[in-house]
């Protein structure tokens, strides 16, 4: 099935809903068209092409509801996924916590994710881009193991109360790892745009291969609390624990770090430095979102974290109306404000610390503090007078971002980049932090 | 917290689960596939017909949340063309679709060859014929009605709720592939692979502090049916942590221990960092084989396949050539095994039709071997695959995945309660909690779900904020007792991930409770605000 147009969506929804005969339907459908290569050992092993559509139809009597979906397209076909709905729907136990369909709503018509150019890019672009990233590894004598995959993807979705929304994006997600032919440096880089022609993989891959090249002969420091400065790559897998959190039902069933003794929550209180803002704008021309959540709910700007304050948490729309709060949707993007120092500014200005470039295999370790683990990865440096003087050994740390927000010595400037935990894209400045605190060694390379 | 579930295909009915496609169908599909391969100049194709059937039933304590059907079915084409692989799948499944998903894997195998270093070097495998097999499951999940599957949550939710608990969520994860593999070395294979997963997590709060604390269940997810929920006494083991599993489960007794016992973890004692002897249950144990041995030993990781995501291995090929590396003492055995029954990594055949076995990968202590597939067996002097290769749906690629890595049980006997007895200074820690290990597995630290304090031979009481860091050479050198036969039992993982994209596959692995001397344990107690 090709990419629905906004119009072919609404037409195509309309059709799914004239088959209803529930109290409440509500159908959405998402289609994805693009490809993916992989390579290592400085050749491409894997590559593919993925098309997909599945549309699904939501249907309720009362408080009961079921769900069916299909990658059909025939009339009998949808006919026959509305008439599944239902019939689950009525096999469905009461949901006390179902609610209402929302009626129409205001949403931000929004073209930022899309690039008309990239929605045709295909298996020869994406091989001459991995092309251009295996030049660099060949002429420096460096191994490269990379991946490339981009998409144009589409969601809509229309309700038997009159709610229609569609949006569509173009994305692309690069990262490449170079090593040393002796195994004795390593050096990443990842990046992430809606528009194909800013991606540059070989400048990349040059990043890639000088931090590989400047991180071989490792020496070993003792671990312990160190200043840090961290890349954004970095902060954006410890940050990300913190945007998922942010959770009005979890906070007030006291099992969040969210929550506070009897029952109450942190919400509007000083949580961490007052420099940090946290925010989410599916607007922002840097990281455009969708304008609307999968239940149609707008997805307007808001400011979780203001002058360190705690000043929004997400719900849905059963607990928002139980607890009399506003019901915003998760964020599906985060941006912290930062400085307009560089990254190389922020190392000038550093007397003694350590540059954190990426950091791998965080887990939560405490959810009540948001104590998490993980390791440096992929060239980390000693800092002294203004200056790397030497690669150091990987370390293994211990550290909630709740802490290290509030040991936060210096912004940069924000620039987009992509979580390697979880794929999620964010805006994040670089942060010099004191007091890291960092656990043990790794002899990881 | 409950773990993402992921959901891979569309909704079904259960009805239309139980049916079986017959596999003479699919051999007329899979002879399509071949043969439009080969006319556009393939040397070599395999095809995977399948069928991934998924349901998930979901509650939270007193309401069921979602009860999940889906179905995924569709074939996947990988050929040799130029000296390259290509890949292509499709879920249309007529012949001519078919047939230019065929000629689509082979343009992408000729235009990726011209980035191409050295050609596949694929092991030789004898062809099969036609054959099968079938999990040797004796009540198969899909049968049992969702209502029955609803209930039994829903009870087990009142049983942690009557005993004190805050929150509970329950859910039943059960897994049917029937997947088909055809190939140019004249196999057709249909394998009916079952597995299933019963799991909980309770969370107890003391309103006063704010501190709250969760127990997770002690099931294991098992390449069995339905009949994994039926326990009866001799599938109970007796310690001094409660009640434990061995190939049975019962979940509505594990509910109400669970419950009672996260209200100990409230009240337990804040750990004194230092170096302990750890005694380690297989409940817990099976995550740390998993990290440090199970991904070190995969041939991909070593050769650098993983190196932009997973990562790559400390055990290189030249630690292997020297046939003395010392990975653990001796003590430590350490099996690769796609045979296990129960076990979830066991079928007939891999995704390129390999009949599957068991090697030694540490024997005595030394590493002897890895787990490799067809395009690497020759890396390693190998003459045939291991039969690693394994493929999450019809529409992802097979590529190396981690067969049943299990540490063998000691050949002296030796119980848990005299394990424990012979320790001064020791922690025994059940369940798996976090879990975090660096890109060659070097460097990992681990949590739990139960902590007791040992002292002079006696547990003493619970402790609480216990994790461990060590170094995998180290750490396995340290282990100095396995229990015997009678306390060996299977953990394992459901959602291991690897690979870009990346995909899923489920591995078990055994053990006996061992021990592990001096090994530096950290509190991880921390405030905030």
């Amino acid at each position: 099935m090709p990419i629905l147009t906004k119009e072919q969506a609404r037409v195509l929804l309309a059709k799914v809903l004239n088959y209803s005969k529930a109290d409440e339907c509500e159908v959405n459908i998402d289609g994805s068209d693009g490809g993916n290569i992989r390579y290592a050992r400085n050749a491409v092993n894997t590559s593919g092409a993925i098309s997909t559509t599945s549309l699904v139809v939501t249907s309720a009597f009362g408080k009961k509801s079921g769900v069916a979906t299909i990658n059909e397209f025939d009339d009998a076909s949808l006919e026959k996924v509305v008439r599944r709905s239902e019939e689950l729907a009525k096999l469905a136990p009461e949901n006390p916590e179902y609610m209402q369909l929302l009626g129409p709503q205001e949403h931000s018509a929004s073209t930022l994710a899309f690039s008309a150019a990239s929605a045709s890019v295909g298996p020869k672009e994406r091989a001459d881009a991995v092309a251009q990233s295996l030049n660099v590894s060949k002429a420096k004598d460096l191994s490269a193991a990379g991946f490339l995959e981009n998409n144009i993807v589409y969601s809509a979705m229309m309700n038997s109360r009159g709610l229609f929304a569609y949006h569509t994006s173009t994305n692309v997600a690069f990262s490449v790892t170079m090593r040393t032919p002796d195994g004795k440096g390593s050096g990443y880089a990842t990046r992430g745009y809606n528009d194909f022609s800013k991606l540059n993989a070989g400048a990349d891959t040059e990043i890639a291969a000088a931090k590989a090249l400047s991180s071989v002969t490792a020496r070993a420091i003792e671990p312990g609390k160190y200043t840090v400065i961290l890349e954004p790559t970095a902060v954006a897998v410890l940050l990300e624990n913190v945007f998922g959190d942010l959770d009005a039902r979890s906070a007030d069933e006291g099992r969040s770090f969210m929550s506070k003794p009897g029952g109450k929550t942190r919400l509007g209180e000083q949580l961490v430095d007052e420099r940090v803002n946290i925010y989410s704008d599916p607007l922002n021309p840097d990281l455009p979102g969708t304008t609307w959540a999968p239940d149609g709910r707008p997805q307007k700007r808001v400011n979780w974290i203001e002058k360190g304050i705690v000043k929004n948490l997400s719900a849905s729309r059963y607990w928002a109306s139980k607890k009399g709060i506003p019901a915003i949707p998760p964020p599906n993007g985060m941006i912290m404000e930062g400085g307009t120092k560089s990254l190389a500014e922020l190392i000038k200005g550093t007397e003694k610390g350590i540059l954190v470039t990426r950091l791998w295999y965080i887990r939560s370790v405490d959810p009540q503090t948001l104590l998490l683990t993980g390791l440096t990865r992929d060239g980390t440096f000693y800092i002294e007078n203004g200056e790397i003087k030497f690669p150091i050994k990987n370390f293994r740390f211990n550290e909630s971002p709740i802490i290290m927000l509030n040991n936060l010595e210096e912004l940069g400037k924000p620039e987009r980049t992509i979580s390697v935990e979880s794929s999620g894209n964010y805006l994040l400045p670089p942060l010099k932090i004191r007091d890291f605190t960092f656990t043990s060694l790794s002899d990881a390379v | 917290m409950l773990p993402s579930i992921p959901v891979w295909g569309n909704e079904i009915s259960v009805e239309k689960s139980l049916e079986y496609t017959d596999p003479a169908a699919k051999k007329i599909i899979a002879d399509v596939a071949l043969n439009a391969a080969r006319v556009k100049g393939a040397t070599y194709t395999d095809v995977r017909i399948g069928r991934y059937l998924n349901q998930y039933v979901v509650t939270r304590e007193d309401k069921v949340e979602n009860i999940v059907n889906t179905e995924s079915y569709g074939v996947g084409i990988r050929v040799i063309a130029n000296g390259s692989w290509g890949f292509a799948a499709t879920d249309k499944m007529d012949k001519d679709s078919i047939a230019k998903t065929a000629e689509l894997a082979v343009a992408i195998a000729k235009e990726n060859s011209r980035l191409l270093t050295e050609p596949v070097q694929l092991a030789a495998q004898q062809g099969f014929g036609e054959v099968s097999w079938k999990a040797p499951i004796e009540k198969n999940a899909f049968e049992v009605p969702v209502k029955e599957k609803a209930d039994l949550l829903l009870a087990v939710n009142d049983a942690a709720m009557k005993n004190g608990a805050d929150y509970i969520s329950s859910i039943l994860f059960m897994v049917n592939e029937q997947k088909y593999f055809a190939s140019t070395d004249n196999s057709y294979i249909d394998q009916d692979i079952h597995r299933i997963w019963p799991t909980f997590y309770i969370t107890r709060i003391n309103k006063e502090t704010g501190k709250f604390e969760s127990r997770d269940a002690l099931s294991s997810p098992m390449g069995m049916g339905y009949e994994y929920l039926d326990a009866r006494p001799e599938h109970k083991i007796h310690t001094a942590g409660g009640i434990l599993y061995k190939g049975r489960y019962d979940m509505l007794e594990d509910a109400k221990q669970g419950a009672l016992q996260a209200g100990d973890k409230l009240k337990a004692k804040t750990v004194e960092p230092g170096k302990y002897d750890l005694v380690l249950d297989p409940s817990h144990l099976w995550l740390t084989i998993h990290e440090s041995c199970g991904h070190p030993t995969e041939l991909d990781r070593v050769l650098g396949y993983e190196a932009n995501f997973a990562g790559t291995s400390f055990l290189t090929l030249d630690k292997w050539k020297s046939g003395k590396f010392n990975y653990g003492s001796k003590e430590v055995n350490i099996t690769a095994d796609k045979t296990e029954k129960g076990s979830l990594g066991a079928v007939g055949y891999d995704d390129e039709g390999v009949k599957c076995g068991k090697w030694d990968v540490i024997k005595d202590g030394v590493l002897v071997n890895y787990q490799a597939i067809r395009d690497q067996a020759h890396i390693v002097g190998l003459e045939q695959s291991q039969g690693c290769c394994y493929a999450d749906n019809w529409s992802s690629v097979q590529f190396q995945r981690m067969a049943n890595i299990s540490l063998q049980p000691g050949k002296k006997e030796l119980t848990v309660a005299e394990q424990i007895k012979n320790v001064e200074k020791g922690i025994y820690i059940i369940g798996s909690g976090s879990f975090s290990i660096d890109q060659q597995r070097y460097n990992f630290q681990f949590g739990g779900q139960l902590f007791y304090e040992i002292k002079n031979g006696k547990i003493v009481g619970m402790l609480k904020d216990v994790a461990y860091q060590s170094n995998t050479q180290e750490f396995w050198n340290s282990c100095s007792a396995v229990c015997d036969q009678r306390d060996y039992r299977l953990g394992g993982s459901f959602f291991d991930g690897k690979g870009q994209p990346m995909q899923t596959s489920a591995v078990s692995h055994g053990s006996a409770t061992a021990r592990f001397n001096g090994v530096n344990v950290i509190n991880t107690g921390r405030k905030i605000g």
